[in-house]
């Protein structure tokens, strides 16, 4: 057909779009994970590297393969699998061996993502799935830790921070400055504040997340180990501690604030947030494993449905309360 | 100068293009040769024609009388012989009775317009007002075509507003119409609004303008220098800033209940062009037969503002300017967000045309991904001026549950298409919610009544 005769599009309005578009998102989401994976590989060394590399080759060639057999169209530029990838590997051991990063990423997009439909589907959080079941699957190998470079060869340092705390052993936890620049045992991508600091930053300044979960979560995590270390009689550093080692930091800024398994209300987020404090904490404090991160998170995706529905802002010009459940 | 920024909570910030002819001064359009008097340029009932083919008739004079009350009265733009009454597409695409006059250049007008004397002005009361008002058929100038008799209609019984809204916000991108009427006729503008006051026995009148028209807002605070009971305020460039209830919110922090006008809140909002062509009624008995459109977009030669009569043709306005530079994709009347993309060029310019806006293939503002998959990344949540859940209604609407479209307050939309603009899954919420709002509002569920054809 030329030029003079083809039709005008006709199509309803807004005719027009921002440039914001998911997959700009996605890559800006999955740049925001590299300050932590960085200090990661530069803590636990090559084999961190390796382990970060095979699972991010599992879990995209596993989305790929699923849409492939499903026969849905292959998505070009969604880095999102990118990212489950790369969550799951920051939150493994650093001496988990290859096969099994490799099996993770494949599990946590198989199993997280595509059973349930694929890209915005998934109830849980894919790469959370993933930790879950290599964490029922290969226990020793989830627990199993490596000292992070230039933290001395005393043997008992090499047990993380949270294993000390569960113990009760304040007096063997690392300085402050040692867990704020990550050098401390722990997973590849959670030891570094600074690192996922940056990272949560770079996406809170660029509205790619909002600031109401990862500060409730903090916020919440915070208060109730200052009561605990209270009663407890652990000094008043213990808060500070809980807040810095294990994964809360990660899993509060980079994890919980996935966008298709937190809520969608703004006060919807603030219960989330103070929701997966709460489980944290009573995991952490009351429960037979030393971190609590993933399965709170886990948790509270299974309530985002619900605390959507009860959580509705009150549109413009209606008194009183918000509107009602459905 | 120091000024607070005024605004409302959530919408979306939008590029706005108006440097290509914000500093344009307004150019008169040539007359047309024949010109296209549409019999339905308001909302509400379309008027009737009341002149025969064959028939003389001069500029100014009622070609079309109104029907019913929230109904105005069309006039001729031109002098000349009416040489069809015939069905002719609105911009909508809606079909309507038209009156086709043949120019003959010589602008004759049935009644000079005139300037009445200030004792014969000051004599009239409200009603008298009014009808002056709705002789001339003025409807609001900023694209909803509400007949503005019905909006100057004495107080009622117990009804008091405390404060009469010039909307000079024009958030929508390209547009500058308004920007040029209060640049180019400030004393008419506010001329208008103090029949406004007069009219609704209200003592306060806010003129609202965007910040990126500060020169607009200097002219007018300069202008309204000895009046005390008129204010100029600032708003921020936010879109839909110019949204009538997103700007009462703004500038007295009420909200207008939903399903509510908003006289319920003791306001009401005008648009500056309706304020100037109230002025021109009832000081000078002219009829609205002419405004100001903004002509742009990639697909035309030069951007250019407009004093076009109404009934002029879109392709004869645009031949004028010297015609469309590459064979354009998609023709807008209006503006982007919420304007009418048309399908012919044979369109008249209507009371409520305020822009054309002509795009070709090369065009970067109409960039349209396929849709993808609902991320929940709840941006539309956070933009919606409304507070809905757009991603909510677009689910609803796709599981047909209208009820829970409903439950969700699908009819509190305006279809301002912040969400659809700012969503990064490409995903037409506004079209989706325009049908979930069919359904809920269709009297027998079905849906089966378009309320857009209605």
């Amino acid at each position: 057909m030329d030029n003079a005769t083809k039709p005008l599009i006709l199509s309803s309005s807004p005719h027009f779009h921002s440039r914001y578009t998911t997959e700009r998102a996605m890559q800006e989401v999955a740049l925001a994970c590299l300050p932590a994976v960085a200090s990661g590989i530069g803590f636990f060394g090559l084999n961190a590297a390796l382990a970060v590399v095979l699972c991010v080759a599992g879990a995209v060639g596993a989305d790929v393969l699923c849409q492939r057999i499903m026969g849905r169209p292959v998505m070009k530029g969604d880095a999102s699998s990118v990212i489950t990838g790369l969550l799951l590997a920051m939150c493994l051991p650093p001496s988990i061996p290859f096969w099994i990063a490799f099996l993770g990423g494949v599990l946590a997009i198989v199993i997280g993502k595509q059973v349930f439909g694929g890209l915005g589907q998934n109830i849980f959080n894919p790469a959370h799935i993933g930790r879950a079941i290599l964490l029922a699957s290969f226990p020793v190998y989830m627990t199993t830790w490596t000292p992070a470079r230039g933290m001395g060869v005393d043997a008992i340092t090499s047990a993380t921070p949270m294993a000390l705390m569960k113990l009760g052993a304040m007096e063997q936890l690392p300085s402050l400055a040692q867990v704020v620049v990550g050098r401390i045992g722990g997973c590849i991508g959670e030891t570094s504040v600074i690192a996922i600091l940056v990272g949560g930053g770079f996406l809170i300044i660029r509205k790619h997340i909002d600031w109401r979960i990862p500060a409730m979560y903090v916020g919440t995590v915070f208060v109730l180990a200052a009561a605990y270390g209270g009663v407890m009689g652990y000094g008043l550093l213990y808060p500070v501690y809980q807040v810095c080692c294990g994964g809360l930091l990660l899993g509060a800024f980079l994890m919980a604030t996935d966008w298709v398994t937190s809520p969608v209300t703004k006060n919807g987020r603030l219960v989330f947030g103070a929701g997966l404090g709460l489980l944290t904490c009573m995991i952490r404090f009351f429960g037979g494993l030393s971190e609590g991160v993933c399965y709170s998170i886990l948790i509270m995706n299974i309530l985002t449905p619900l605390i959507d529905r009860y959580t509705r802002g009150r549109i413009y010009g209606r008194k009183g309360k918000a509107g009602k459940a459905v | 100068m120091k000024y607070d920024r005024k605004t409302f909570s959530g919408g979306a910030h939008i590029v706005d293009y108006k440097g290509f002819t914000n500093v344009l001064e307004t150019v008169d359009a040539d007359a047309p040769t024949k010109a296209y008097i549409s019999m339905s340029m308001h909302i509400g009932a379309p008027s009737k024609p009341v002149v025969e083919v064959g028939e003389e008739v001069k500029m100014g004079q009622k070609v079309g009388e109104s029907q019913g009350y929230v109904s105005v009265p069309a006039h001729s733009s031109v002098s000349g012989k009416v040489l069809a009454i015939q069905r002719m597409p609105m911009p909508s695409g809606r079909m309507v009775d038209t009156v086709v006059i043949e120019n003959d250049f010589k602008d004759e007008w049935i009644k000079q317009p005139a300037q009445a004397s200030i004792e014969e002005i000051n004599a009239m009361d409200g009603a008298a007002l009014q009808a002056k008002v709705l002789e001339a058929g003025v409807v609001g100038m900023g694209g909803a075509t509400f007949p503005s008799h019905v909006k100057v209609a004495p107080p009622k019984e117990g009804q008091k507003f405390d404060v009469v809204i010039l909307n000079g916000i024009e958030c929508e991108p390209f547009l500058t119409a308004d920007h040029r009427i209060m640049l180019e006729k400030p004393e008419r503008v506010i001329a208008g609004l103090k029949y406004f006051l007069r009219m609704l026995k209200c003592d306060k009148g806010v003129i609202a303008i965007e910040e990126n028209k500060m020169d607009a807002f200097e002219m007018m605070i300069r202008i309204t220098e000895h009046e005390p009971q008129i204010e100029t305020v600032v708003c921020r460039e936010k879109y839909p800033q110019g949204s009538e209830k997103q700007l009462i919110n703004a500038i007295t922090g009420r909200e207008v209940p939903p399903g509510g006008l908003p006289a319920d809140v003791g306001v009401l909002v005008h648009n500056v062009a309706t304020a100037a062509a109230v002025a021109d009624a009832i000081e000078y008995d002219r009829p609205l037969i002419d405004r100001i459109v903004t002509l742009n977009g990639n697909g035309i030669s030069k951007p250019m503002n407009y004093r076009v009569r109404i009934g002029t043709l879109y392709s004869d306005l645009i031949e004028q300017n010297g015609g469309v530079v590459t064979y354009p994709v998609k023709i807008i009347s209006g503006g982007p967000m919420m304007g009418f993309a048309v399908y012919t060029l044979d369109i008249p310019v209507m009371k409520g045309t305020s822009g054309i806006l002509v795009f070709n293939d090369e065009s970067q503002v109409l960039m349209r991904e396929p849709e993808a998959p609902c991320v929940r990344c709840a941006r539309c949540v956070d933009h919606c001026p409304m507070r809905l859940e757009p991603t909510t209604l677009m689910k609803a609407a796709k599981k047909s549950d209208w009820a829970k479209a409903g439950a969700y307050d699908v009819t509190s939309c305006m279809e301002c298409g912040s969400c659809g603009y700012v969503c990064p899954s490409m995903i037409p919420l506004v079209q989706y919610i325009r049908l979930a709002k069919q359904y809920v509002t269709s009297k027998d569920g079905t849906g089966a009544i378009n309320p857009y054809l209605a």
